[in-house]
């Protein structure tokens, strides 16, 4: 087995013990990526020299005695959706080509500042819409498990890249399942964090009100690591939570021991019945039977305005991004077309956002312009924010009577690169598991619950907690995730990236 | 321009006619050290686009966050104005195109302001006029865009345009008052005075420049007139970026006689933003309003609520300083001003300028002299506003000063105003450049008073004959002789001691 295929938590204390060096660890991901990302296409930008740069002066701290964090030499992929200086930053958008931030986002501040060698910038949905990254304007992803399929989205490039041993770590971007959808696709685990909770600052907003960065890996442990790191309150970030979501590796390190007892789970009613896949729910199934052996009482409550959620979604959602994305008309920044004749700067601005953005931000554009109009706000936007308020109420009630909430992660496994391209509605309809918590800012977890048997894709199982007690999520997550890898005899891996002598 | 040129009511026959209603909305520019969502610097001037950052660039990503000075300035300005102070208020966005804007959206406040329902005391010719305000909210600027070439300096036909984004989220408070209604002839002057007492106001606050020939004080006007006695409003006019008080009585004077002359020809007025010309005091047409623009105002999801907490607010009023009002009856009884005096010091804005005159050492009355005689009349002459007549409160108790020590009389006074006028420097250098000292020595005054009563012996016997105002004769002769620069009274009394 080779250094990529060691968790994120392996590889550093690796590090630690002077087994490798962060210069070997990131040449091996960057080995792995000029390998595979042909065929994957998981980043936008790959950053060797920097990624290298960064390793050997890690190596030169673990040397000297004072490596910055316990992650320090471990390499991570960021999605295209977070400012990086100096390296391209397009949110996936060809209005955004040739961009070069000028400053680090916050979370990336804190990745440099921690010693993390920045492999590169990983595809994404066009500013993040999107559930199979198929409507990136540089092309899809694909799916490791099976190169026809999507990886799901928008972080797909997240996903794919930790999937397929490129990164042992990434950083997500969640609005309404961006990390957690992806993470069910690819069989990986993948974390959305409290709103408020991780800084947005550096952050290319979809909808404000619903974005949070957080963690993609392979384990749950290692999701805990990246989540300590960048969390934390920042100034620069007005929704900033005071107060750090702190002791979550402590957690995840607890539930490997697999003891759920005193632990209430709800299964939410209304995200059960004939829309969900059979295989899906029999993996779900098999493990709540796990969660129940573990000593954990599971019950069923309803949330009842949960079936408004994603009409809610679809209205706030489209008039924030309409609002963020009227900042690109290519006066300042970006990709300026320019029609012939003397065009004036309205012209110019026209022109240049017909040919930069692709067909879903068009849509979502025009929709969220719609709903904030003048006599329709109040019937459209003024409603959903209500719906909105329902829906946190529900979330109150539910977590009156249970401690985390589950469901499965998505309604199916990953279908067809093509197969929902021109059926918006079926694609939306992929987020109606994740998309209440976004729209709560609640934590949320997605990690694999098995293989379907009918398709061979993995599935995923999601779990929510109340606002800031992100710490339940990795107490459950490890002890399920240990229970099944006990089963499976360790991590599951697509076939074709699987480690020799593995699987 | 393919307006037709608009045909002006008289004054007076608009007034018999019809009632005006104003509406003002004053954007004030606050002091503080950086900018309403960022730490930049908010200062004017610099070199272009040397103030900015990510966020006030809106460059993708860059977030917003208060400066919570920025909220406190407008508490304090709220609470002067008499306003309630919002328990909580969001920011929100106003969402339109223009290069000048980073992010295509203004962030502003809309429903919920942070001051709303109060009022301003302003005194017109003896008479109080409450002017309601409806609303102080906080926003951010522009950046500032220059259009290069084109004959109107507009964007429309310019060559290019040049944005410096150093003004861009400097922090605006914007204060709008409700319609202004019952105000008949005294509406140019109501206006004004409100603009002038807005503007003392906030300066006594200490949180703004409010200088409006550097736009950190600036006035939209809108105007409308509804039939006499009918009562409701017209269609209102907006005359924005009136720069100066007197401009703002202009601006007034001209819509009032612009709208009586379309409604009177049978005409409607349109809706819309007009431009004001400080040259020639009339207004053109700017952008239309007619098509109803529709800015989508939501609240700003990068921002939290803005939540004074009460304790603070009271902390804010006990800051507060003397109200206009009372300073003015305050500054009446110490400057022993009669009625008469103190409405044409109000009138002409010149109570700053003669207590910092009075500050500097001058006698009140002597100062209310100058500034409301000869500064003034140079004033009206350039078409300025007395603050930015030429001189300063300093340099005018210091002519007063050279007066009360004989230095000077009234005569070369006015001759060291002009050079103060044209920039020649000090008094002091003034005095000495043109030669201006009263002779103070007696002895060329002596010689002085000889020739004259030699060339005029009948008026010496005149006065040794007891007719001292026949004297007045050999004064004129002496100061005549010596070109001005004598001290009348001295020469007086010189005159009778060589003839007594």
């Amino acid at each position: 087995m080779s250094w990529i295929h060691k968790t994120a938590a392996e590889q550093a204390a690796a590090l630690a013990a002077g087994e490798v060096t962060s210069v070997e660890l990131t040449q091996a991901h960057l080995d792995q990526i000029a390998a595979t990302d042909g065929e994957l296409h998981a980043f936008l930008h790959v950053d060797a020299e920097g990624a290298l740069a960064q390793a050997a002066a890690s190596d030169e701290r673990r040397a000297a005695g004072s490596p910055l964090h316990e992650l320090d030499g471990v390499p991570i992929a960021i999605k295209d959706v977070l400012t990086t200086e100096g390296l391209p930053t397009t949110a996936g958008s060809r209005i955004l080509e040739g961009w070069i931030p000028p400053y680090d986002g916050t979370v990336t501040t804190k990745i440099k500042a921690a010693g993390l060698p920045i492999l590169g910038k990983t595809n994404m949905d066009e500013f993040a819409m999107g559930s199979s990254t198929e409507n990136s304007a540089y092309g899809p992803t694909r799916n490791p498990w099976d190169h026809g399929r999507i990886p799901g989205g928008s972080g797909g490039g997240s996903a794919a890249a930790v999937g397929a041993f490129q990164a042992p770590l990434a950083i997500g971007s969640d609005t309404g399942g961006s990390i957690r959808q992806p993470g069910a696709m690819t069989g990986t685990v993948g974390v959305k964090p409290t709103y408020g909770s991780v800084s947005r600052y550096g952050v290319i907003a979809l909808a404000n009100s619903l974005d949070q960065l957080g963690p993609c890996t392979r384990t749950v442990l290692d999701s805990a690591l990246l989540h300590e790191l960048i969390g934390g309150h920042d100034p620069r970030d007005s929704t900033s939570v005071p107060n750090q979501v702190t002791g979550l590796v402590d957690a995840a390190r607890a539930g490997a021991a697999r003891d759920l007892g005193g632990l209430k789970v709800g299964i939410v009613t209304e995200l059960q019945g004939d829309a969900w896949n059979a295989d899906v729910v029999e993996r779900f199934d098999e493990s709540i039977a796990l969660l129940k052996e573990m000593g954990a009482d599971v019950v069923e409550v309803s949330l009842p305005s949960f079936v408004h959620a994603m009409a809610a979604y679809y209205l706030i959602l489209p008039a924030e991004c309409s609002s963020n994305l009227a900042k690109f008309d290519a006066m300042r920044y970006g990709r300026r077309v320019t029609p012939e004749g003397s065009p004036s700067a309205e012209e110019v601005m026209k022109v240049s956002r017909d040919a930069g953005f692709g067909d879903e931000v068009k849509r979502r554009i025009i929709i969220g312009t719609y709903a904030l109009s003048s006599g329709y706000y109040d019937a459209f936007y003024g409603q959903a924010q209500k719906i909105r308020t329902l829906i946190i109420e529900d979330f109150k009630k539910a977590f009156e009577q249970v401690d985390v909430l589950v469901s499965p992660t998505a309604p199916s496994t990953a279908w067809a690169i093509g197969e929902k391209a021109d059926d918006p509605l079926a694609m939306y309809l992929q987020d109606l598991a994740t998309i209440p918590a976004n729209l709560a800012g609640v934590p949320g977890i997605s990690i694999p619950s098995g293989v379907s048997s009918a398709d061979g894709l993995p599935t995923g199982i999601q779990f929510l907690a109340p606002v800031l007690e992100d710490a339940r999520l990795y107490r459950v997550g490890a002890a399920l995730e240990s229970a099944l890898f006990e089963q499976w005899g360790g991590q599951i891996t697509p076939a074709a990236y699987a480690p020799k002598g593995a699987n | 321009m393919t307006e037709t040129l608009a045909t002006l009511v008289d004054f007076d026959e608009v007034l018999e006619k019809f009632d005006p209603a104003m509406g003002l909305e004053v954007h004030v520019e606050l002091n503080t050290n950086t900018k309403m969502f960022c730490g930049c610097p908010a200062v004017f001037g610099g070199a272009p686009n040397t103030n900015v950052c990510p966020t006030c660039l809106g460059l993708p990503g860059a977030m917003p966050a208060v400066n919570a000075k920025a909220v406190e300035s407008a508490i304090r300005i709220g609470l002067a104005l008499n306003c309630e102070i919002a328990q909580w208020c969001r920011f929100a966005r106003k969402n339109y195109f223009y290069p000048d804007m980073p992010k295509n959206f203004q962030t502003s406040q809309y429903d919920e302001p942070i001051a709303f329902e109060g009022y301003l005391d302003v005194e017109v010719e003896g008479e109080t006029f409450r002017i309601e305000i409806e609303r102080a909210h906080m926003e951010e600027d522009t950046g500032k865009a220059t259009h290069v070439g084109g004959s109107t300096g507009r964007i429309q036909g310019a060559d290019y345009s040049l944005i410096d984004y150093n003004r861009a989220g400097i922090p605006l408070i914007e204060i709008v008052t409700k319609p202004i209604l019952n105000t008949g002839a005294k509406a140019p002057l109501v206006a004004k005075a409100y603009v002038s007492a807005l503007r003392d106001l906030v300066k006594a606050l200490g949180v703004s420049d409010v200088r409006m020939d550097q736009g950190s004080m600036r006035c939209d006007v809108n105007l409308s007139l509804a039939p006499k006695g009918a009562g409701g409003l017209g269609t209102r006019s907006e005359t924005k970026n009136v720069n100066s008080l007197r401009s703002v009585e202009r601006a007034v004077r001209y819509e009032m006689s612009r709208h009586a002359g379309i409604l009177l020809a049978g005409g409607s007025v349109l809706q819309e933003t007009r431009h004001f010309h400080e040259s020639d005091g009339t207004t053109s047409s700017g952008r239309e309003k007619s098509d109803a623009e529709d800015y989508r105002y939501f609240p700003e999801p990068d921002l939290v609520p803005v939540a004074p907490s009460r304790e603070w607010v009271e902390e804010l009023r006990a800051t507060l300083p003397e109200p206009p009002a009372e300073r003015r009856v305050r500054l009446q009884a110490d400057w022993g001003f009669t009625d008469l005096e103190m409405r044409d010091a109000i009138n002409a804005d010149a109570i700053d300028l003669i207590e910092e005159t009075v500050a500097a050492g001058a006698a009140p009355q002597a100062a209310r002299k100058w500034w409301l005689s000869e500064i003034s009349r140079r004033a009206n002459e350039a078409g300025v506003d007395l603050v930015d007549a030429g001189v300063s409160p300093t340099q005018v108790a210091e002519v007063q000063k050279l007066i009360d020590a004989g230095t000077l009389n009234d005569k070369l006074a006015r001759q060291v105003f002009d050079g103060l006028f044209a920039g020649e420097g000090t008094p002091a250098e003034i005095i000495e450049k043109r030669g201006l000292a009263l002779v103070s020595d007696d002895g060329p005054l002596l010689a002085a008073i000889e020739d004259a009563l030699a060339a005029q012996p009948d008026i010496a016997e005149k006065i040794r004959g007891g007719n001292v105002k026949a004297a007045g004769a050999i004064v004129g002769a002496v100061m005549k002789a010596t070109r001005g620069q004598a001290d009348a009274a001295r020469v007086q009394q010189l005159i009778v001691e060589r003839l007594s």
